[in-house]
């Protein structure tokens, strides 16, 4: 056989293997997708978004654990947002070469692999064990736990995406170290920043472990951060596990809304940062 | 900077003498005088006791095999290498008789004094209008109007505003190459600096655009204390008044352009210019 076929047959067989790998996750994707909208569907109705998860056998929707889940992504976000950028900013444009920036940089690889339940446990011992009770804010406090160092991390992977020429064309300008990095490399890096924020909302938002240990689950409607709060992921696996049929079909909307959320929060970031891309 | 005070008179002469270069009178003003710089990565020394003097409003061109350190050089004018540890430079760099390689010197004050342009185009993310209002903004508080104008004859000058001035809201990042390469000169003079510094400006442009940036050295060059590192010894030939040949980091000849090409006094260098090696 001639080397010219034997690179053929090489190449088809790398080639058909690739794509029956990727056809393999795909598959399971889609089915994944298929059967959360097929049992979901049913779900998505106007009392989903406007009464309150119900005692089993009666009527109901999931406003309050919306709203809980909402709430606390949202402060887990602002708290860990703004941490983990200057983190993985510290990492990428102050620590190059040093010690204790590879030390740092191995402690966030650990926790960004870190069991979610572990951090739950940590915060319930942190905090619901000293205030005595759980509580929203313990919640919140835990999913930040989990957003810092996936924001760290991308922060830190997109900024040294940024070519060094860009850092020496602004600091040749006589421009002070801190404005090259927000000036011009956040500039450079921001898509990437935005999605990393993204990926580590879209990790929160359906994060159970954490939430059981620490903001728990509430029946009612409540906005007291000091008191327990009802949220999706909770909610879905106390409806899901019971033998109720009603609660059942309430917890695979709950899978989907948060499914859907997600998709159109990564849709969202998409268009604002390429439409804030092409602005500029 | 201050006027040369006389020992950086007597210094700039003395390093006239260590290069062993004779220049024929009128003699340009001399705008920075390197003196015996050595400098290191790490422990690699890539430049060796490099002594010679920058004219003001004069070209002068670096040339040199790949690694003779011409750009390690270059970049030791405006200390851009201290962005990274382990780099580091000896001797002394006087420019209007400050040795700008002593500790303690401002560093962006020096830079926003000593433009430089890149061999691969650099624009910032940003819209052509704020790429040059960046430095300018950087140390003057100026209002619109006058950053408007500054923006303007900043392009002007950089021989790009009539293929801009419609687009000056658009992305930098938009233009080709050869234009993107005009608005970094543009860039790095409407910080209005002192010397300019270029490394292998046109190295990776079309034959067109290469002329065009040779036609905006020849004007810009009656304002500024011009540096360019070259690979294309044509271009040396045709845009510079002084030529430095540079080779294994050492300093190897130094002169006028005219004279290093048609009569070298160095076999290294006639070896260079005509191809031998290199």
């Amino acid at each position: 056989m001639d080397i010219y076929t034997r690179r053929r047959i090489a190449n088809s067989t790398v080639m058909s293997l690739s794509v029956l790998a990727t056809a393999f996750g795909v598959l399971w994707l889609v089915l994944v997708l298929w059967t959360l909208l097929e049992n979901g569907i049913a779900a998505i109705t106007p009392a989903l978004f406007s009464e309150m998860t119900p005692p089993p056998g009666s009527t109901g929707g999931l406003l309050n654990a919306i709203f809980g889940s909402v709430v606390m992504t949202l402060i887990a976000t602002l708290v860990g947002t703004p941490t983990g950028v200057l983190a993985g900013t510290f990492l990428a444009e102050y620590s190059r070469g040093s010690r204790f920036g590879e030390v740092v940089r191995f402690i966030n690889d650990i926790l960004l692999s870190a069991p979610s339940i572990i951090v739950g446990l940590f915060v319930y011992e942190l905090m619901v064990v000293r205030m005595g009770h759980f509580s929203a804010w313990a919640g919140a406090m835990a999913l930040a736990i989990i957003v810092v160092p996936v924001v760290v991390r991308t922060t830190e992977d997109m900024l040294n995406l940024v070519p060094n020429a860009l850092r020496e064309a602004a600091a040749a300008l006589g421009s002070p170290k801190w404005k090259v990095i927000v000036m011009v490399s956040y500039r450079a890096a921001i898509q990437g920043m935005v999605t990393g924020v993204m990926l580590a909302v879209a990790r929160i938002a359906g994060e159970t472990a954490p939430l059981l240990f620490t903001a728990l689950n509430n029946q009612f409607w409540s906005v007291d951060l000091n008191a327990p709060m009802a949220n999706l992921p909770v909610v879905i696996f106390q409806f899901a596990m019971s033998p109720y049929a009603d609660w059942q079909v309430l917890a695979w909307g709950g899978a989907l809304l948060i499914t859907i959320t997600v998709l159109f929060l990564n849709i969202g970031a998409r268009i604002l940062t390429s439409w804030s891309a092409f602005k500029q | 900077m201050s006027p040369p005070t006389a020992a950086a008179r007597v210094a700039m002469s003395s390093a006239l003498t260590v290069t062993g270069a004779a220049v024929a009178e009128p003699m340009a003003p001399q705008k920075a005088v390197i003196r015996n710089v050595d400098f290191f990565y790490d422990k690699f020394r890539a430049l060796k006791n490099v002594s010679l003097p920058l004219h003001d409003k004069r070209v002068t061109a670096f040339i040199g095999p790949s690694g003779c350190g011409k750009s390690t050089l270059l970049r030791v004018l405006n200390r851009i290498y201290e962005l990274y540890p382990g780099q580091r430079a000896t001797g002394e760099v006087l420019v209007d008789g400050e040795n700008i390689l002593a500790p303690g010197l401002d560093l962006n004050l020096l830079r926003a004094k000593i433009g430089m342009v890149f061999q691969k185009p650099t624009p910032f993310p940003m819209s052509i209008y704020d790429n040059i209002a960046f430095g300018i903004r950087l140390y003057d508080k100026v209002s619109r109007s006058v950053l408007d104008d500054r923006v303007e004859s900043a392009l002007r000058r950089a021989a790009i505003w009539d293929e801009v001035k419609d687009k000056l809201r658009q992305s930098g990042l938009g233009l080709s190459g050869g234009q993107q390469q005009r608005l970094c000169i543009a860039r790095a003079v409407a910080v209005e600096p002192e010397i300019l510094l270029l490394d292998e400006p046109a190295s990776a442009l079309d034959p067109l655009s290469t002329q065009r940036i040779e036609e905006l050295i020849a004007e810009l060059k009656s304002d500024y204390c011009i540096a360019i590192v070259t690979h294309n010894m044509q271009q040396a030939a045709r845009s510079s008044d002084y030529t430095a040949f540079m080779y294994l980091g050492e300093l190897i000849e130094f002169d006028e352009t005219e004279r290093m090409f048609t009569a070298p006094k160095q076999k290294q260098t006639e070896d260079y210019i005509t191809g031998r090696f290199g």
